[in-house]
C-alpha cells in the first residue's frame, strides 16, 4: 500500500537556509546540505527546496545546492524557485532533483508544463499553487510570494495545469502560511477533488492533528511543513507515529 | 571492474551516480562511470539504464546517440552482460510502450508499458512515494531484501508482462504494479533505488556484487 509522506520543506536564499533549522546539533544551522542530512536521517519520506529569492542570475546556487544534497541523500529531493523553462527542468534534474517545481512560469504560460512533461515525464514536473481565499469557497492564485494577484481561479487553474502535464501539485493556501493554523481544508478537499494527481498540502501547519486533518479532510497525498520540524516542536517521527495512530497509512522506520 | 550508467539524456543522472559511486566503496576494484560513447559500453562489466523521462523521448535519445544503441544491444545480447534498468530504464526492457504514442521498446521482456489505471478514483496517477514490497521471487540481487521494505516510486505507467514468471515483487496500488523483474542477466527496478534510502543502497550493491 501507498503510504502518506511527510515533506520537511527548507526555504532557501543564496544557497543558506532562510531562518535556520534547530532540530538537531548542526555545525550550521543555515547550510541547507546539513539540514537535508539530518531529516534524511530523521525518517522524512522526501525534501523540498524552495529558492525564495531565485533570479536568473543567481540560479546557479540551486544547481549546486541540488548536486551537494544528491551526493549525501539518497532519498527524493524536489526543488523549485525560479524555474522556468525545460531547460531548467533538465539542469536541476542532472544536478540531482528528482522533481522540479514551477510557479510563476507556470501561471505566465502553462503551456511551459507541457514543454516540460513531454520531455521528462509528467512524474518529474510539480507545480506549485499558491492560492488566496477571495470569496467563501473560492480561491485565487497569487504569485511572488503571495504579492501579486493573478485574477486566476485555482481551482480552474490547478485542472489546466494537470492537463498539460503536471505530475503533482504543491498547494499552499497564502491565507494560512505561516499562521500555524492548520491546513486550508476546503480548498486542499477542493484542489485534491478537481485532480487526478497527488496534492500536497502546505502552509499553516503548527499542530500534529493538522497533519492527519490535511489528509482525512483535506484529501492530500502528502503533508509539507516547515516551522515545527525545523525549530524541533516535533521530529518526523512524531508526527509520523500521531498520524499512523489516527489511521493513516505511513512509512515507519 | 566497470559499471557503465548509460546517459542518454533523460533522467537523475548525478543523483544515480552518486549513489552507485557510494556503493562502489564497499567492493574492491569497482569503478563507476557515467557515459554515453559506445567504445565504453563495450569496455564495461556491467550496465545501467537509470531512468527519468517519458517512453518515446527516452527511446529515441538511446536510438540517436551515435553507435550507443548497437553498443548497448552488443554488451546485453551478446555478450550477456549485467544489467539494471531503473524506472523508465526498466520500461525500455518491454516489447512496446504506450505512453503518448506506441512506441518499440528494447523488446528484452515481452510485455507492455501501459497506464496505471487503479478502479479506485481516490487512488492518484502518478503512483508517487513509499511502497512496501511483495517478494514473490528469488535473485542474488535481492539478498537481504525483507517482505515488507520500502521502495520509493514515481510512474504513471507499468510493466504489463506477458509472462508472471519474470516477476521478483510487486506492490499493491489498486492494481498489483510490477516492482522488481529480471531474465539472465537483465534485472529491473520500477522504484529508485537510488531514492530509496538504505533498501535501495542494499539492492545497488547486491547488482554491484552480482556475477551471473
Amino acid at each position: 500500500m501507498l503510504k502518506t509522506r511527510i515533506i520537511p520543506c527548507l526555504d532557501v536564499a543564496e544557497g543558506r537556509v532562510v531562518k535556520g533549522v534547530n532540530f538537531v546539533d548542526l555545525v550550521d544551522a543555515g547550510d541547507p546540505v546539513e539540514a537535508a542530512q539530518a531529516y534524511d536521517a530523521a525518517g522524512a519520506d522526501e525534501l523540498c527546496f524552495l529558492d525564495i529569492k531565485a533570479t536568473h542570475e543567481n540560479r546557479g546556487t540551486l544547481f549546486d545546492l541540488a548536486r551537494r544534497t544528491a551526493e549525501q541523500c539518497f532519498m527524493p529531493l524536489t526543488v523549485g524557485g525560479g524555474v522556468r523553462s525545460p531547460a531548467d527542468v533538465r539542469n536541476l534534474l542532472l544536478a540531482g532533483a528528482d522533481k522540479v517545481s514551477f510557479n510563476s512560469a507556470a501561471v505566465a504560460d502553462p503551456d511551459v508544463i507541457a514543454q516540460s512533461a513531454n520531455h521528462f515525464g509528467s512524474q518529474c514536473i510539480v507545480v506549485a499553487i499558491d492560492a488566496k481565499t477571495v470569496a467563501p469557497g473560492k480561491w485565487e492564485i497569487f504569485t511572488h510570494g503571495g504579492r501579486r494577484a493573478t485574477g486566476i481561479d485555482a481551482i480552474k487553474f490547478a485542472r489546466t495545469v494537470v492537463l498539460k502535464g503536471a505530475g503533482e501539485l504543491l498547494l499552499t493556501s497564502m491565507d494560512r502560511d505561516g499562521t500555524r493554523a492548520g491546513f486550508n481544508l476546503p480548498l486542499t478537499r477542493a484542489v485534491s477533488d478537481a485532480v487526478s494527481v497527488p496534492v500536497i498540502a502546505s502552509g499553516g501547519v503548527g499542530r500534529l492533528e493538522h497533519l492527519v486533518e490535511g489528509v482525512t479532510q483535506g484529501g492530500a497525498s502528502a503533508v509539507l511543513a516547515a516551522s515545527i520540524f525545523h525549530f524541533g516542536d516535533f521530529t518526523i517521527q512524531d508526527a509520523k507515529t500521531h498520524m499512523a495512530a489516527a489511521g493513516i497509512p505511513m512509512r515507519m522506520s | 571492474m566497470l559499471t557503465a550508467l548509460i546517459d542518454y539524456e533523460s533522467g537523475n543522472l548525478h543523483s544515480a551516480q552518486k549513489a552507485f559511486e557510494r556503493m562502489a566503496t564497499e567492493v574492491s576494484n569497482e569503478e563507476v562511470i557515467v557515459t554515453s560513447d559506445p567504445d565504453m559500453l563495450r569496455r564495461a562489466d556491467r550496465l545501467v539504464l537509470p531512468g527519468d523521462g517519458a517512453f518515446p523521448a527516452c527511446k529515441a535519445a538511446l536510438v540517436e546517440k551515435t553507435g550507443l544503441y548497437d553498443a548497448l544491444l552488443e554488451a546485453v545480447k551478446i555478450d550477456a552482460k549485467p544489467f539494471l534498468g531503473i524506472c523508465v530504464g526498466m520500461q525500455m526492457m518491454a516489447s512496446f510502450g504506450h505512453e503518448y504514442q506506441t512506441t518499440k521498446g528494447l523488446d528484452w521482456i515481452a510485455g507492455d508499458i501501459e497506464p496505471i489505471e487503479p478502479t479506485d478514483p481516490s487512488l492518484k496517477v502518478p503512483h508517487m512515494g513509499w511502497n512496501d514490497l511483495v517478494i514473490t521471487g528469488t535473485h542474488p540481487v535481492l539478498a537481504g531484501l525483507n517482505n515488507g521494505d520500502h521502495a520509493y516510486f514515481v510512474h504513471s505507467y507499468h510493466f504489463i508482462l506477458k509472462d508472471q514468471a519474470h516477476r521478483l515483487a510487486h506492490v499493491d496500488y489498486g492494481v498489483e504494479i510490477s516492482a522488481i523483474i529480471s531474465s539472465g542477466t537483465r534485472i529491473g527496478m520500477q522504484f529508485h533505488p537510488e531514492k530509496s534510502q538504505s533498501t535501495g543502497l542494499r539492492l545497488i550493491s547486491n547488482f554491484l556484487n552480482w556475477r551471473p
